[in-house]
């Protein structure tokens, strides 16, 4: 069983299984590129269209004029945005409470905060469907934000963060007269930022992704997100499946683009326990 | 339970600020207390209105709806109590669904951690351009389900797919795999694998990176192989990681609705109907006891599945 190091045959099968599996992982990603700016009588040559020969931008053009993706992408980023916000303020301040002040049946609280994980969103949506309903809030930004503007995960986070806030620096805030709300403000949002960094980029990821939700109440274009949007362009068009992939790679480029730029709050999120819907 | 370890840990809670900490200490404490609980309340006010609106209060209801029959345009019916829920737990659609939900957890959850826990194994290797692989594998985190379903809807075309163009040009016959009874339930699977294969990936690689090169080392000094190093001395480091992958995935799969919607809508006959799916169904058809009824048996599979992961996750703690 003893092995001999670099022996260069070895490192050859590496890297075969590499490439092999790189290529599978990649190529749906691939071809959704490729073939967004093809004309769709070369998505029949195989395997010539994975070079594409010419580059029609058009395809992104028309999928935006077909797909209404121009409105759809403005949904979700007025959806996302509010969502975001709106976790990353609530937690804040809910953490907060939970770190810092002293209030009755704390525990207790902190418990029934923590319980609404174990609560998933599939569970509640037919209740949550017939509220909505009837606060009127079908087809509207507030139907499709409201019930997520809470995060009991990222109130949890911020929560570990926050108490990591030395002793010391507590007690020379309090001697310098800072009130709850200058020390909130001015030490512990301050000293807590890569947490709600990583809070913010993972609701990002989760609030433009969402499906379920936003299928169930949306009926009208107004409100469609671009998620929703593209079941209806993937559906409309099959003989023009240059565009639909061109709208597939439309709806995840925002995404894409920020998680380039924020890696490592990512994969803190991923490994403390956040699940990609 | 899990969860209570994790709250006792509240230094916050245990000192009083340095500025009350003199004479008198006991008093002012308790004024403090007086003083505090106002501003708590109106920091924890905007998220216990949503927990409670949108979590709690469906939670109750979901169980309330389950009680009664569907009435016309969506009002109550009449309450028949535990019965409603015990028929629709009992009817042949519900079992299905069941069955379906399971099938499709037990290919994806095994299939998922296998090629996940291969691939962060295979870019673990110190080699030349590893990095440039390790992109690779993590370049479908950008994808939703939406746009991942899309994209394999049009891979798995029967007539216009590249798959398809695959087989033919390998000169096999074209698969429609997404209305073939016998393929669907697989290819909806596979989607599945693909789209989570990314977080699997990423936190197998943190967790790979957790073991340390030392026990690695000393094993090879023992005489110990490839597979038997990673069989004796990684995996066991990973148990944890494994475990808590498992159960994400179980959960995650128990939860799938998108690629259901996008790729087969719950076809052909059925055969890709899962929970979530059926429920939905139940909800646009105006029969929310139906529905409810269905939910319940939902909660309580996924609430032992994550008790499960927060007894998992508490061990793992956070990196923070």
């Amino acid at each position: 069983m003893a092995e001999t190091r670099a022996r260069p045959s070895r490192h050859l099968g590496r890297y075969v299984l590499l490439i092999v599996a790189g290529v599978l992982m990649f190529l749906p990603i691939y071809t959704a590129l490729a073939g967004s700016v093809q004309p769709t009588s070369r998505l029949f040559d195989f395997p010539g269209v994975l070079i594409p020969r010419s580059f029609d931008f058009s395809t992104y053009g028309d999928a935006i004029r077909i797909g209404n993706l121009d409105r759809y992408l403005v949904n979700s980023a007025v959806v996302t945005v509010i969502i975001v916000v709106g976790q990353v303020v609530t937690s804040v301040l809910a953490a907060y409470a939970f770190a810092f002040l002293r209030f009755p049946f704390k525990r207790l609280v902190f418990l029934v905060f923590l319980a609404t994980l174990m609560v998933p969103a599939e569970v509640t949506i037919v209740a949550n469907y017939e509220t909505i309903q009837e606060l009127g809030w079908i087809d509207s930004y507030q139907g499709l934000t409201v019930p997520f503007l809470a995060t009991a995960f990222g109130t949890f986070l911020l929560r570990q963060s926050f108490l990591q806030v030395p002793q010391d620096l507590r007690d020379a805030a309090a001697l310098d007269g800072y009130g709850h709300w200058g020390f909130l403000t001015g030490v512990a949002v301050p000293l807590a930022r890569p947490t709600i960094a990583a809070l913010t980029v993972f609701s990002f990821l989760l609030s433009w992704n969402q499906y379920l939700w936003p299928l169930l109440v949306t009926n009208e274009e107004t409100y469609r997100t671009v998620q929703i949007g593209l079941k209806a362009l993937g559906a409309s068009s099959i003989d023009q499946i240059n565009v639909v992939l061109a709208g597939t790679v439309l709806a995840g480029a925002p995404i894409f683009v920020l998680l380039v730029l924020f890696q490592r709050q990512l994969v803190r999120g991923l490994t403390s326990g956040a699940v990609k819907g | 339970m899990a969860v209570p370890s994790v709250a006792s840990d509240t230094p916050a809670a245990a000192g009083a600020p340095a500025a009350l900490g003199t004479s008198g200490a006991r008093d002012e404490r308790v004024a403090a207390r007086r003083r505090e609980w106002p501003l708590a309340l109106l920091f924890l006010a905007p998220s216990a209105v949503v927990f409670g609106v949108f979590v709690f209060y469906p939670l109750y209801r979901t169980i309330q709806l389950a009680m009664y029959r569907s009435g016309p345009f969506g009002r109550l019916g009449e309450f028949v109590g535990v019965s409603n829920i015990s028929d629709v737990l009992g009817s042949a659609e519900f079992r299905h669904s069941l069955g379906v939900t399971l099938r499709f957890t037990a290919i994806t959850v095994p299939l998922g951690l296998v090629l996940g826990l291969a691939l962060a194994v295979l870019a673990h290797e110190r080699l030349r351009g590893i990095s440039i692989f390790r992109t690779l594998f993590a370049s479908t985190v950008a994808t939703s389900v939406a746009v991942a379903s899309i994209m394999w809807l049009l891979l798995l075309n029967p007539s216009v797919g590249l798959v398809n163009a695959f087989l033919e040009w390998a000169g096999q016959d074209r698969i429609d795999f997404l209305n073939e009874p016998g393929w669907a339930l697989w290819t909806v699977s596979f989607t599945t694998v693909w789209l989570h294969l990314v977080f699997t990936f990423i936190v197998f690689s943190a967790g790979l990176q957790s073991v340390p090169d030392e026990l690695l080392e000393s094993a090879r000094m023992d005489g110990a192989g490839g597979w038997r190093r990673f069989r004796h001395v990684t995996l066991p480091m990973l148990s944890p990681t494994l475990l808590f992958v498992f159960v994400v995935l179980s959960i995650n799969a128990f939860q799938s609705f998108g690629q259901i919607d996008l790729l087969t809508q719950g076809g052909p006959n059925d055969r890709t109907r899962v929970l979530v799916y059926a429920i939905f169904q139940e909800v646009r058809r105006g029969d929310p006891s139906t529905a409810a009824a269905q939910a319940v048996a939902l909660f309580g599979i996924l609430f032992v599945l994550t008790i499960l992961q927060l007894r998992v996750l508490e061990r793992r703690v956070f990196y923070g």
